[in-house]
């Protein structure tokens, strides 16, 4: 162990270093881990409870909000003129063209349809959260009939599509379904 | 006896020095501050306990981020961190072993302190600091222990605060005050939640005054001889200490680990997994292992105020012990009969924390008196009266010539004087 | 660094030997209530020691025994029914657990007339409990309360003394409450100088601590039937239901150790590098 033995093998030495510094710094990005992981939802909230609602107590027209993993879900009962409306717009009218709905295809159109419960077409579940910065709009209001955002001025029409305003996307479709003809599950 | 920096920054650093001089301040504290050659892996305590600090500080404000404070929901939300949680189990069992790792190593950084002749002039006001920091982690520890509201954390609690009861004519009214009601309950956990999420950064702004009375008059070293040539004597700070510090550092959180992730709940009490319960208590109550020693001091003596007064002597008697050693030498190493009460007193310490875990029933009440009585003189009359008669070895005259076998000539008296001017 | 060296040495062996009688002072263990008690014979666990995982089918049928025995008066709150096929658990596939659920009936609401109902169990749900709160309980079980499940494995210890507790850290022995809980469903015996209860309705048992407990032999050889081949007996159905409650307490057990054997072959890596790391730079100096 002399200064003499460490200039005779600099590239032993300088291993060494390196190996001790890397070690120390993938130590202390393990470490790290526990610490930001903390924060993310836990296994309690992960477990997706889910939401019941009895529907057959939904008049025609109406708007029911439920609650479902902490957030507002509108459950509305569109009338058939309501329904003729949402079919009228063409795609190529909609700022966003997608269907955000989790029960189908995440690549399907926005159509009326594709919004809609399956088989059942004058059900409309949607989020109940404006997908501009998360305020939660006031349902059969606005410029198309649907919902506008009370904070940004956000117009959705009576599919939950974005027509006008800040907001960027359509209102998201949650995983549900329907029990027979009332009882819907979301979640 | 700060290091000169060799800072010279230039360019944008220099601009930004000229400014705010804080790299430079790292630089001479972190870098370039002289560390004795000769420290012995026992210095490394210091920098252990920095790190514990910082584990407890983060492991408790990740924990304090899904605790909450309220007694019914206190041990509901503790066990909800421990099964739902991310890596909750983790830091829950790294923050409660934490505290038992924290005071191992607090115990053998002052008991060091002790052999070494730390706390000897000119290092009062660094031992004194170090002193106040204990009492604060004692009292922060105290009130983390109740947060769990197990029946450990309920009972702690309620026989802690009523030791303030003992004080004549005022002692109800401050227990009262204390608990915000009539009874340890809710008001009691939301103060002790503030109060232990606070207290950890007060003694993190006390070690600062530590490290920087520390930087100002030096390490003491093996030897107990001043620094006399910076050149032959010191190495920097960096890289010679951080390495070796790193080096202990990581033998200790092996040490820990092995704890946290093997024996977790070994330093803690099954009956703190029991929900409190203000009706029933545990049939054998006792505090956590680092305040066994006083809690036996406390029980020692058969008059409740005293046993109080004498609690609190025990530590309070660290305050003063850089005037009641009366010895010009400052290391054990050359003081044979010092050395010899040393580990007598360390010896007794350690029955102390075993009678604490004793019921209060013959014949620990007996031992433990006798022992109390022995912690005390030890203090107050042993050495007082040691530094006076002892007769010491040959002290070196540098810590030169002891770490190069050089010829300690002078007796201890001779070197006592420039010494104390170190 | 010679000197050094010896200083080190010596009082380095010092301050370990008073390290060591420091940690005497954690006999602090607590036994559940003082005067006589027996220990409980130390059984072997799978889930001891540092490589110890919980047997499957053995929490499979500790949770058998809960749910066909225990389950009538001794909650299991903390535990969610997702959990049942959670990794180091008892290995039920999600199905099972989602089946298991839906047998229980959980109470949700209030529903939209404002009343509360009731409904089958979800795997988000936690194990109901058997009564409403803890007067119920002791009402309807002699004024006894049967305690929680989740957490007694961890909550019930007994002594273990000196040295035996030294050894503990290096044996990681961790099982003082799993034994108990074996001890005492085997421990019900006649009393041994032929005491007579201090009051009507008490049973003897050897290990519980006083002796004088308020629950009757639970469990008979027999009750349960394994379909896997393991005994029925009751000295078997204790270390099924012990382990199952340890698995409760300590859900987490598996990753702990795991992630342990990780962190201190790391630290074993790291430490040596740094030694040598260490010895290289302070070489100049010596």
């Amino acid at each position: 162990m002399s200064a003499i033995h460490d200039a005779t093998e600099p590239t032993r030495r300088d291993f060494l270093y390196l190996a001790t510094g890397a070690a120390a710094a993938v130590g202390a990005g393990f470490l790290a881990w526990p610490f930001i992981a903390q924060m993310n939802p836990d296994a309690s909230a992960l477990a997706l409870a889910t939401s019941e609602v009895d529907v057959s107590q939904i008049a025609e027209g109406q708007v029911v909000t439920v609650r479902w993993r902490g957030k507002p879900v509108f459950v509305w009962n569109r009338t058939a003129k309501q329904v003729e409306e949402a079919k009228a717009v063409e795609i190529g009218q909609l700022p966003d063209p997608l269907a955000r709905n989790e029960n189908i295809e995440p690549d399907a159109p926005a159509t009326d349809v594709n919004r809609a419960a399956k088989g059942k077409e004058n059900w409309l579940v949607v989020v109940g959260v404006c997908t501009h910065l998360g305020c939660v709009p006031t349902s059969q209001q606005g410029e198309f009939g649907g919902w506008l955002c009370p904070c940004h001025g956000s117009h959705y029409d009576t599919a939950g599509r974005i027509r006008k305003g800040p907001a960027p996307e359509n209102l998201p479709v949650p995983p549900f379904a329907f029990e027979g003809d009332t009882k819907l599950t979301i979640g | 006896m700060q290091g000169h920096s060799t800072y010279q920054p230039k360019g944008v650093a220099k601009w930004f020095e000229d400014r705010l001089p804080i790299v430079g301040l790292i630089h001479s504290s972190a870098v370039a501050y002289p560390v004795p050659r000769n420290l012995n892996y026992f210095w490394t305590f210091g920098g252990i306990l920095t790190f514990m600090l910082v584990a407890q500080i983060l492991t408790g404000v990740v924990l304090a981020m899904h605790y909450t404070p309220e007694t019914t929901k206190a041990f509901l939300s503790v066990e909800k961190i421990m099964r739902d949680v991310n890596y909750g189990w983790l830091l829950r069992y790294l923050h409660a072993n934490g505290a038992s790792m924290f005071f191992i190593a607090v115990y053998i950084h002052i008991f060091r302190g002790l052999y070494y002749g730390s706390y000897k002039a000119p290092r009062e006001v660094l031992w004194i600091l170090g002193v106040l920091i204990f009492l604060l982690m004692m009292a922060t520890a105290f009130m983390g222990y109740v947060l769990p509201w197990g029946q450990m954390s309920f009972w702690g609690a309620t026989v802690i605060t009523n030791l303030f009861s003992a004080l004549p004519g005022v002692g109800t009214a401050i227990v009262t005050w204390l608990w915000g009601g009539f009874s340890v309950d809710n008001p009691t956990l939301n103060r002790f939640f503030a109060l232990h999420y606070l207290l950890p950064f007060m003694i993190a702004g006390i070690v600062g005054l530590h490290i920087w009375a520390l930087h100002h008059v030096g390490q003491n070293n093996p030897t107990g001889v001043e620094v006399k040539d910076f050149r032959k004597e010191t190495v920097p700070f960096t890289p010679y200490a951080t390495l070796k510090d790193a080096f202990a550092l990581v033998c200790f959180i092996a040490f820990f680990s092995w704890f946290v992730f093997y024996t977790p709940n070994y330093l803690g009490h099954a009956d703190n997994y029991i929900e409190a319960n203000p009706l029933v208590t545990p049939a054998h109550i006792v505090p956590e292992w680092y305040f066994l020693p006083f809690y036996a001091i406390l029980r020692a003596i058969p008059s409740k105020l005293g046993g109080v007064l004498m609690m609190f002597g025990a530590i309070a008697v660290l305050f003063i012990l850089p005037w009641l050693d009366t010895s010009k030498v400052r290391s054990a190493k050359y003081r044979p009969m010092f050395q010899i009460f040393f580990w007598i007193f360390a010896a007794n310490a350690v029955l102390l924390g075993w009678l604490g875990s004793r019921p209060a029933v013959e014949p620990y009440v007996t031992i433990s008196r006798f022992s109390t009585f022995w912690y005390f003189f030890h203090f107050l009359v042993i050495l007082p009266v040691l530094g006076l008669t002892e007769k010491t070895r040959p002290v070196p005259n540098s810590i030169a010539d002891s770490v190069l076998g050089g010829a300690p000539a002078t007796p201890a008296s001779a070197v006592a004087a420039p010494e104390r001017n170190g | 660094m010679t000197m050094a060296n010896t200083t080190i040495g010596r009082a380095g062996r010092a301050l370990a030997a008073a390290a060591a009688l420091g940690l005497a002072g954690l006999s602090a263990a607590p036994a559940q209530a003082a005067g006589e008690t027996v220990k409980p014979p130390a059984q072997s666990w799978s889930f001891s020691g540092p490589f110890g995982k919980y047997d499957a089918g053995q929490l499979q049928r500790g949770f058998k025994i809960y749910s066909e025995v225990c389950a009538s008066c001794h909650a299991l709150s903390l535990v969610a029914f997702r959990n049942l096929h959670e990794y180091g658990g008892p290995g039920f596939t999600e199905d099972q657990a989602r089946a298991i659920a839906e047998d229980h009936k959980v109470q949700d609401g209030p529903n939209d007339a404002g009343e509360m109902f009731e409904r089958p169990g979800r795997l988000s749900d936690r194990f109901p409990k058997p009564f409403p709160n803890e007067n119920a309980a002791r009402a309807a079980n002699g004024g006894a309360y049967p305690p929680d499940f989740s957490l007694l494995a961890k909550a019930r210890t007994y002594e273990r003394g000196f040295p035996t507790f030294l050894f503990d850290i290096v044996t990681q022995y961790q099982e003082q409450g799993p034994d108990y809980i074996h001890a005492l469903l085997t421990g019900y015996a006649e009393p041994k100088h032929g005491e007579k209860p201090p009051r009507p309705g008490l049973h003897y048992n050897t290990y519980f601590p006083g002796h004088w407990i308020a629950m009757a032999q639970p469990i008979q050889d027999g009750q349960v039937e394994y379909t896997d081949g393991t005994p029925a007996t009751v000295d078997q159905y204790g270390k099924d239901i012990a382990a199952f409650m340890m698995w409760a307490a300590e859900p987490h057990m598996a990753a702990r150790k795991g992630t342990g054997m990780v962190v201190l072959i790391f630290l074993l890596i790291f430490g040596a590098l740094l030694y040598f790391t260490k010895r290289r730079v302070w070489s100049a100096v010596h």
